[in-house]
Parts: C-alpha cells; structure tokens; sequence
C-alpha cells in the first residue's frame, strides 16, 4: 500500500490517499512434502516428528533400521567440500538400507558444463528418490526441486540455508536446556537467549538457526563487526537482537553458537583478523567471567585460534562434537521423512 | 501506395490536443487526413481505388508507442532475439517505433552496425532507431564519432548495460554528444558498489543470502552526472537517465530540473509495480539490472509519475533464452521482457488504478519519449506525421500468456497477469504491423 500526497496546488491541502500495488504472489514451494529446503518449511509439529524420529532411529536395532529405506536410491549432489553434513547424511541414508550415489562437481560432468537442471533430471533418470544438495549458489535447492520435483534436501545453499544444522542444533540445545524434549511448542524455548557470534552475512547456519528458534519461543541475539554484520539482519524476522559487544552479548545467553569467518565468500572484503580477534574471539576467560555456564556450539570446522580458542572448544561447555553426532540421528529422520511423503496432487512424477 | 482509413475511433493524441471521434486518412506513409466521423474526403487526398477501411468503433486510436529502451540483441545473439522477432513483439504491444541498445555482439559502436540494424534485410516491422555505444566497445575509455553514428541513424549515445565511469570521459562524451545534438543516456550503476551483487541490497538480500546492490550505486551515479552537466553550463547538454529505480535517483533528477538542468528520465513498468520482495524464491524473471527495489523507492517511480517528474515510460525489453534463465539466481543474466505487457500494465494500473489520465498515459509511452530522441514527425497523428498508430480497446480486460508472445524469449515476471488494453492494430507508417486474432 502506497500513500501519497495529491499536490492540486501549492495551497492546497495534501489529500493523503491509499494506493493498492501488485500483491506478490505466494510461495508455490516446496513442491514434495518430503522437501526440506528451508528451516522455515516446517510446522512445529513437522520439527517435532523429525526430533521424535531422530531419537527413535538412533535408538532403534540396526539390523531392523536397516530395512526402512532398504534399496532406496538417495543421491548426494555436493558443488562444495563438505566434511560433517556429506559424510553424516550419507551415514544416516546407509545406516536406513538405502543405496547412495555420491556426485560431486569435480568428478562428474558437472565440470563439463553441465547444468544443475540437467544434472538433477539425469540423477532422477537414474532412479534418484531424493537429492541431497550441497551448493554454492544461494536458491539452488529451490532451482532442483522446481526442475525435478523430487523431495529435496537442502544441505547448504550458498550464503542462504542449512536447515538440518538448525534441527541439529536443535536437538542438542534441547538435549542440555530441556532434558532432551521432543516435542517442541511456540513456548518450548521461552526465556532461552541464543547468541551466534561472527561472520552472520555469510552464514547459512546463521540464517536457519534465526528463522528456527524464534519460533519456540528463543531470542536470538546476533553479535559481529558490521562488515559480517549488517544492521538490516536483524529486520530477517521477529525475535533477532543485534548486539556488537560480545562481553554484553554473552552475559545474557544460554547458548553460544560461533561461526568460523568464511574466507571463501568474503569477496575481496578486507577484514583485520587481529583486531577481530579481540572483539570476538570466544576465549577461556571470557567464557568463565561473562557465560559460565552457556553452552558452547559451533557447526564446524572449526578455526582453533580465531574465532574460538583451543581451550574452549576442548572444554567442559563445549557441544561441538555432541552437534556433530546429533547430525546423523537428524539426518536419518529427515532422510526417512523425504521418502516416505506422498508427493503432492498434480505434481510431475 | 494504398491508403487505409481508420473510423468510428476515439482518437487521442496528447501531443496535438485532441480528444475526440474522429475518422483518418494514412497515406503514402503519412497521416493525410482528420475529420469528424463521416466526414473524410479521401479523394482530397488523390486517392483513385477505394482506401482500405478499419472500423475502430469503441476503439481508442493513439500515436503508435515508443519505447526508447529496447535489447533486440542483433547482431549477435540471435538465438535470445532478432530484429524480426523483437520488432513483431513490439508491435503486437502496440510500440512502432523502438530505440535499440548498442551491447550486442559487436557492441554498436560504428556507423556500419548502426546501418546494418536499419537495413530492411532485417526484416522489421516497426521503425528500429539505433542508440550508438558511446566509447569504442562500449569500454567506457575513448569516444565514438558521434557526427558519422548520427548521420548513419543513431538517436542517442550509451554504453548501457555498463555505466561511463570515470568523470574525464562522461564528462567529454557530454560534450561531444551536445556539439553534434545527440542525448546521452546514462546507465546508473557504480559497479564499484555493486561487484557479485544480484538483487537489491536490503533485508531481502539478507534474507536471501544475495550479495545486493545499494541504491546508492545508482543515485551516487546520477548525482556525479548532475554535477557534470552542472559544471558544463551548456544548455545543449542532455543527459537521460535510463531506468531509474530509486527514490534518491529521482530526487535528484527533481533538484537538477529545478535548476533548470536538461536532465530527464524514463521508468519502466517493472519498477513502477514490484519490489524485491517480488523476486520470491530466486524467481530468475525477476532479476534485471538496476533491480527490483524497495517498495519505498517503487511508490516513489509511482508518485514521481503521477507528480509530471518521469518523462517516458520504456520497458528495458531484454530478451534472454530459457536454458540462460534456467540456472542458479546468481548465475542468471539480468532482464526481462516487456513489450507485449507494457500498454495493458499501465493502463490497468497507472490509468485504471492510480487514475492517470488515458492522454498522459499514452504521452509517456509516445509523444514524450519522441521528443528526447528527437524523432520528427512521431508520438503524434497530426497531419502530415508518419502514420504510426495504435488501435485498442481501452476497457477490455485480458490475461497475459507468455508462452503466446512473438519475441524469441518469455523472460517475463508478468506471465498471467491480467492487462488492461487489447491491441486491435498496429500500424507502422501505414502499414498493418500487427491485427489482434479477430
């Protein structure tokens, strides 16, 4: 809605009127139900089944487990290196029976040339039920599912979303906060402050997290230089809190989630690391005077001596390794969850 | 040559100050006659046969409109458009004549390409004007012969697509252009500011994970040309800023008027209508360069359309193929198509929306955009100007199908949109250029 003035005359007095604009259409996404592109693709009650599933798989005999996705295709399609989400999800696919194919973009075609579009339609050709996707280009997930409308997985798009770390993470605030709570309600997370610290502009983990925790009820405090931290972030959706002070940040949060600086999407941004390093390195000291008892999180890797010291990442507090074997129990739940959706009316097969 | 009479129409040419029913006469090419319904004379006109009747009853007839921004990608890239193509779009959109953009591949920058995209070997059915490179390459370092491009057709100067960034050399093609009386039409964009940006900079870029483009990569442009023609004092000078998308641009646009600058501007119907919130999920038919902006820079192209500020409205008509558009948000080239949906945008949302009235619309889309070129005898039906007309229904609703257009490409946020405004006929310079299927 527009309002604007109608000048007649110079004396006249402006008549303010209200002018209706094009509406924007809404999201046609995600085409599969079994597609998780976005964290914010999920009801509480879908991030509910997925903690509640993960819980059960990861308890359940292998042997049995085994035979849940027995001989399904999953196809993992990574344009980036990734060491924890590919290796985790394809533990995760494996360890439900599934059969995996691994592409990635410097041993396939995809060095020839060849389209995502046409490189998903030809993993479908070859019997793909699911693409699990790793990709440098912010939307590519979206990009997939409209060309192939199979259920996709979005392990990490661009600068955008990394929804399964967000469930990971999840799970293992849970796990501390609330004794491992599966199910999961608008008031779940009340009074709980999450504080993410570092290079937000850059972070997919940062962006999944915000659109997720708010949601039960979190507040989700950002911390960083304002090179890595625009102050239109905290405008991504209700419950975000800019703070630059790291020291005043930690004095009010539960959680600590750090971010590694991403080094290969700073774009010839000059940033002095010294000086980031006394602003924002989460050290020993700072940690026992101002969180003494927050819980320390970091999606990894790790950079032990910039954004995080050794000490801290090694220390009683720390969760990061907990998040990593909290990856493979969501994983299992939300691989299981893409293949047993029944795709929607009308769609493609 | 044969004659066509056009009767029953409400013809209305802002230009000339007419509003009224009336029947006319093209001939040879040329408006030969006006008169009160009924009332034509053809045989005044020397005319032996029988002329050629359409019946415009309920119809409005207009100038044929001009779109002084236009990507028909020849030479060069064929496969996105043609001369052909792009103009038979043109006039199924009602547009008779329309400026063409010099980045094709060569890049316009000779008296030789300019002709050759004039020739009639290329088979176009609306008037093509060519706007010449302003530097050799369009590489914003050394100027082009403005007097040889001139005298080979070209309108104006540019390097759209790309802006002229250093000052020495916006500042001399300014001067050179002035000397020899050709606009400069500037793309506003530092692309200093905006190096892998994609989108808009702003909480949807952030939200999408785009690197953005801030407005200020285009105002800081405008602003720098400003001060240019400021410092040149020469009232020849005439700088056009193509598709201004941001309210700082305009405001600055508004200031250089009122010192009495020659400085104007066009908008285009995307900018008037959508923000960057339209871009969705990465919808690649929403990304062109400048982009969508914030919806308070849009209510701004609206109001600075209402208030008399823009001078023309132009579609930035940039075909691309469908395999280009089908890729990763940031790997898309920038552009979109625009000249089936212009007229039925504007009039179902300046006109019938906002309530400019029809005359204004129609100057914006003609007569003014003739007059920056400073293309004679167009964007009016007086007697004796070229016979470029456009017949439409001004009420009839209709919905937008681009799998249906006659450009190459249907690189188009506003596939299924419901338009206002049915073309019934084009007409250029006499000739039917496009009929509706009945």
């Amino acid at each position: 809605m527009l309002r604007y003035e109608v000048r007649m005359s110079p004396a006249a007095t402006p008549v303010r009127r209200q002018l209706h604009t094009p509406p924007v259409d809404p999201s046609p996404f995600p085409h599969h139900p079994g597609s998780l592109l976005s964290a914010s693709d999920l009801s509480l009650e879908g991030v509910s089944h997925i903690l509640d599933r993960a819980t059960a798989l990861e308890n359940m005999d292998p042997l049995l487990r085994d035979r849940i996705l027995a001989k399904r295709r999953v196809a993992l399609l990574f344009y980036e290196s990734s060491t924890r989400t590919r290796t985790s999800f394809e533990l995760a696919a494996k360890s439900l029976g599934a059969d995996t194919a691994l592409v990635s973009s410097l041993s396939s075609s995809i060095e020839k040339g060849e389209s995502l579009k046409d490189t998903g339609l030809t993993l479908r050709a070859l019997g793909a039920e699911t693409i699990i996707l790793r990709h440098n280009s912010s939307g590519a997930a979206w990009l997939l599912e409209a060309e192939t409308r199979l259920p996709i997985l979005n392990a990490g798009d661009g600068m955008h979303e990394h929804p399964t770390q967000a469930l990971l993470d999840l799970r293992t605030i849970l796990a501390h906060l609330r004794a491992g709570l599966t199910t999961v309600t608008a008031e779940t997370l009340a009074g709980v402050t999450v504080m993410i610290v570092g290079d937000i502009l850059h972070s997919r983990v940062a962006r999944s997290n915000m659109l997720l925790l708010p949601r039960m009820g979190a507040r989700v405090l950002l911390c960083g230089p304002k090179e890595l931290l625009p102050e239109l972030a905290a405008a991504a959706g209700p419950g975000i809190t800019v703070e630059r002070d790291l020291e005043a940040a930690l004095r009010q949060s539960q959680v600590v989630m750090m971010l590694r600086i991403q080094a290969e999407r700073l774009a010839g941004l000059q940033l002095d690391l010294d000086e980031y390093k006394a602003k924002y390195q989460l050290t020993g000291p700072r940690l026992a005077t101002h969180a003494p008892r927050a819980l320390v999180l970091h999606p990894g890797p790790i950079i032990r001596g910039l954004e995080i010291t050794a000490g801290v990442a090694d220390g009683s507090q720390s969760a990061i390794l907990e998040q990593v074997r909290n990856g493979v129990a969501i994983r299992m739940a939300v691989v299981e969850r893409a293949l047993s959706a029944a795709p929607k009316q009308g769609g493609r097969a | 040559m044969t004659a066509l009479v056009i009767r029953g129409g409400r013809l209305i040419d802002p230009a000339a100050g007419v509003d009224a029913l009336k029947d006319i006469l093209l001939k040879d090419g040329r408006v030969a006659e006006i008169a009160a319904p009924g009332k034509l004379k053809p045989a005044n006109g020397g005319i032996e046969a029988e002329p050629a009747v359409l019946d415009a009853t309920g119809l409005v007839l207009a100038p044929g409109l001009i779109d002084m921004h236009v990507h028909l990608r020849e030479p060069g890239q064929g496969y996105k458009e043609t001369i052909a193509t792009g103009t038979a779009a043109a006039a199924a959109g009602g547009f008779t004549a329309v400026a063409a953009m010099p980045n094709t591949t060569p890049v316009n920058d000779s008296p030789e390409i300019t002709r050759w995209m004039q020739s009639p070997e290329r088979g176009a059915v609306v008037r093509v004007f060519p706007i010449a490179a302003a530097t050799r390459g369009s590489k914003g370092e050394a100027l082009n012969d403005y007097a040889a491009l001139k005298s080979a057709g070209a309108v104006a100067v540019t390097d759209d697509g790309r802006p002229i960034l250093k000052d020495n050399i916006m500042r001399e093609t300014l001067v050179a252009a002035a000397r020899v009386g050709l606009s400069v039409i500037q793309h506003a964009e530092d692309t200093r500011l905006t190096q892998g940006a994609s989108m808009n900079l702003g909480p949807m870029s952030f939200k999408l994970g785009l690197r953005g483009m801030p407005p200020q990569a285009e105002s800081g442009m405008v602003e720098r040309d400003i001060r240019l023609v400021t410092d040149l004092r020469d009232t020849r000078v005439h700088l056009h800023v193509a598709h201004t998308s941001t309210a700082a641009a305009l405001a600055a646009v508004r200031q250089a008027r009122r010192s009495g600058l020659r400085v104007t501007c066009e908008v285009t119907p995307h900018h008037f209508l959508l923000t960057d919130e339209h871009v969705g999920f990465y919808n690649t038919n929403a990304k062109m360069n400048p982009p969508l902006r914030s919806a308070a820079d849009r209510d701004a192209m609206i109001e600075a359309i209402l208030d008399g500020l823009v001078d023309a409205i132009a579609t930035d008509h940039a075909p691309h193929a469908v395999h280009e558009k089908e890729v990763e948000f940031d790997n898309a080239p920038n552009g979109i198509t625009g000249l089936e949906t212009a007229l039925g945008l504007c009039l179902r949302w300046l006109h019938a929306e906002w309530k400019l009235p029809l005359g204004r619309v129609l100057s914006l889309l003609s007569a003014q955009p003739a007059a920056l070129l400073g293309l004679k005898g167009r964007g009016t039906l007086a007697v004796g100007s070229f016979g470029d007309v456009v017949v439409f229904d001004p009420k009839a609703e209709w919905t937008y199908n681009a799998r249906e257009t006659k450009s190459k490409s249907r690189n188009t946020p506003f596939d299924g949109w419901t338009l206002q405004g049915k073309i019934r006929w084009t007409i250029s310079e006499g000739r039917i250029a496009y009929a509706s299927p009945a």
